[in-house]
């Protein structure tokens, strides 16, 4: 599903230069639902946006779904990410204007989906979620883990390859963030590779596989039977 | 083609900024309201003008004759010129400026016309039948001078509406006899001038043939009004002018120079350079229009680059999820042509109606017995001027919202993101 080898990325402010990413090999198949961890400025996020086409890199190679990234225009890359990813924020994401059903059904519209069909879909969505009866609230009325689902519902809608979570439970209590991550895992369940990055230990215990970064390159990579000791260890704590 | 997906974010985001969204609009209406009524009265006092030289052909010169003030070829000052109609033949048959001519021999101011016990004193313009289409005559009743008249040296004659009025009060003049200086002529006509209390209407018009033999004018002639042919330029009508005086000053042994030997006053030289100074006013009401508006239309582009700052973070989520650069550019260029559209319109369709009920005014004033010779009719802005308005606008908007909207797609989802507006 994703294939990464030799990644490079650096950023240039002014007269600086601050290289994030040196060399980065990563390997994630189809169905795994896996945690990308790390101190602040070891470049998850860096790693997130471009493995979402947010952004681009310097030198490597990163094949999504058998399809090499680079050098795509804005298009291509708006066209990529409605196609292939569903992306879940900390901070929700959510267009403040627009209700949850219409927010929900937002990338149906890139697709050209007729608005009737597509909310019809973003409220199947919405209820398979538990809030179709928030379908006509606003983001302003909500709790966040109502927003939290709404963006999940979002993210889903357009049938992804892959969920890409930055920080996904980071706003929310610890009861809503386990029913969120419940809720990543029926989605995993479904076949749909799942993505986070978090520092939280207890959300990354969570999932079936975990890479932690580290200047800029992977450090460790805790599976299996290291995944259960990592999983008793944070129920220690 | 339309999406009301579209239309519907654009008129939410209109919801939320009610007050900008006003004053965006209300200085593009201001614009174009200005624009319209600059060119209105731009219209009103070129209208105004054509309607003062409408009283005659626009290509109508006349000539009249006085003494030498320059010796000339042998001869001293001081001498008359006179015209005749030998040169009445010449124009007519030589002369390849002029196009129609009429003489005129001037009868005394006094001349008394009478008719039963009624008189009063006339002026008499004695002429060709050319002369009702150089002067626009306006016939109320009966017909004007024709070739059989002239030839037949008929004593028939028009009068004015004024002069029918004292001499004849309600009845009918129509083929009764007056008496012109003494001798009786046959009323064939009533001229009646198309704008009230004109002098004109106080004129009568007998054959110039007639005149000339009744009131023993021999072959004299006193003035000629010509037509001339129709030019464009200031330069070639007073060329035309001058060709006419040199064929004038050969038949009449005077310096071409010499003002005082041959007056004329061309009024085809007059209406071009009038019409050119309407030109250049349009031309300063087009631009200050049009800067009103460009202020107008920066102002509007101004509000969208805010806009679109306030609402980059929208923008990345909608380019994270799908949104191409193309369908950013268009949400934003359509809600600018919306608003300039929109406001625009209002501003016109007010431009317009102001003007409207500025010539209904002027109209009722006239109609009223009010102003006369006013030198502004019809402030109108014709329809021709309102479509390319519209246009002008909805291109106004797309302009005002390309520079906001090239900003809206070039925001990086991630940078949008980061936004913590």
């Amino acid at each position: 599903m994703i294939s990464i080898q030799n990644l490079h990325k650096s950023y240039v402010t002014g007269n600086n230069s601050l290289h994030v990413l040196k060399g980065l090999d990563l390997e994630i198949k189809e169905g795994e639902f896996v945690s990308i961890m790390g101190s602040s400025g070891s470049g998850k996020s860096t790693l997130l946006n471009i493995l979402g086409v947010l952004d681009d890199y310097d030198k490597g190679d990163y094949y999504l779904n058998g399809k090499k990234i680079w050098g795509l225009n804005e298009t291509q890359a708006a066209i990529t990410r409605n196609a292939m990813i569903g992306f879940i924020f900390q901070s929700f994401n959510l267009i403040s204007f627009k209700n949850a059903m219409e927010n929900v059904a937002l990338p149906l519209y890139y697709q050209k989906v007729n608005r009737k069909k597509r909310n019809l879909i973003a409220l199947e969505y919405l209820d398979r979620l538990g809030i179709k009866d928030w379908a006509h609230h606003l983001p302003s009325e909500m709790s966040g883990g109502q927003k939290q689902r709404v963006a999940i519902a979002r993210a889903l809608i357009s049938k992804p390859k892959i969920i890409l979570a930055d920080e996904p439970t980071g706003a929310l209590d610890s009861q809503t963030s386990l029913e969120v991550m419940e809720i990543l895992k029926e989605v995993n369940d479904q076949g749909i590779t799942v993505i986070i990055v978090t520092h939280e230990h207890d959300i990354a215990a969570l999932t079936r596989k975990i890479i932690r970064l580290k200047d800029g390159v992977i450090g460790e990579v805790i599976t299996n039977g290291d995944l259960q000791m990592y999983r008793d260890k944070v129920k220690q704590e | 083609m339309f999406d009301v997906d579209i239309w519907q974010e654009i008129f939410s985001t209109i919801r939320k900024n009610k007050l900008r969204t006003f004053l965006t609009g209300f200085s593009v209406a201001w614009g174009i309201f200005m624009l319209m009524v600059l060119l209105g009265s731009g219209n009103g006092l070129s209208n105004g003008v054509k309607e003062q030289f409408a009283e005659n052909a626009v290509n109508v010169m006349w000539m009249w004759t006085g003494e030498t003030s320059i010796p000339y070829n042998g001869l001293k000052e001081g001498r008359a010129v006179k015209f005749n109609n030998q040169d009445y033949d010449f124009l007519t048959t030589k002369s390849k400026e002029v196009e129609k001519v009429s003489s005129r021999y001037y009868l005394p101011n006094d001349i008394l016309y009478s008719y039963g016990k009624e008189y009063g004193s006339f002026e008499t313009s004695t002429c060709y039948p050319s002369l009702k289409e150089m002067e626009n005559i306006n016939i109320k009743s009966g017909r004007f001078i024709n070739d059989l008249d002239m030839l037949e040296f008929r004593k028939v004659v028009i009068i004015g509406d004024e002069i029918r009025k004292a001499l004849f009060k309600e009845e009918d003049p129509i083929g009764k006899y007056i008496k012109i200086g003494g001798v009786p002529f046959y009323v064939i006509g009533v001229s009646q001038s198309k704008k009230r209390n004109q002098d004109n209407n106080r004129s009568a018009y007998m054959p110039f043939s007639t005149a000339q033999r009744i009131f023993n004018g021999g072959d004299r002639v006193h003035t000629f009004t010509v037509t001339s042919k129709m030019v464009q330029t200031v330069e070639e009508a007073e060329a035309i002018n001058e060709k006419v005086r040199l064929d004038m000053a050969n038949r009449h042994a005077f310096d071409p120079k010499d003002k005082r030997a041959m007056g004329s006053f061309n009024m085809l030289t007059e209406y071009i350079r009038t019409m050119k100074i309407f030109q250049a006013i349009n031309l300063f009401v087009w631009i200050i229009g049009i800067g009103t508006l460009i202020a107008g239309i920066v102002g509007v582009s101004n509000i969208m680059l805010i806009l679109v700052k306030e609402r980059t973070k929208e923008i990345g989520i909608r380019k994270a999820i799908g949104a191409t650069p193309f369908s950013v550019i268009s949400l934003v260029l359509l809600e600018s042509v919306l608003i300039t559209t929109v406001a625009g319109y209002i501003g016109l369709v007010m431009g317009v109606g102001l003007m409207e009920l500025i010539n209904f005014g002027l109209e009722q004033a006239t109609g009223a017995g009010g102003a006369e010779n006013v030198f502004f009719k019809n402030p109108t802005v014709d329809f021709k001027t309102a479509v390319s308005a519209t246009l002008i606008l909805i291109l106004s908007g797309a302009l005002a919202g390309y520079f906001p909207s090239k900003r809206a797609a070039s925001v990086t989802p991630i940078e949008a993101l980061r936004d913590e507006n």
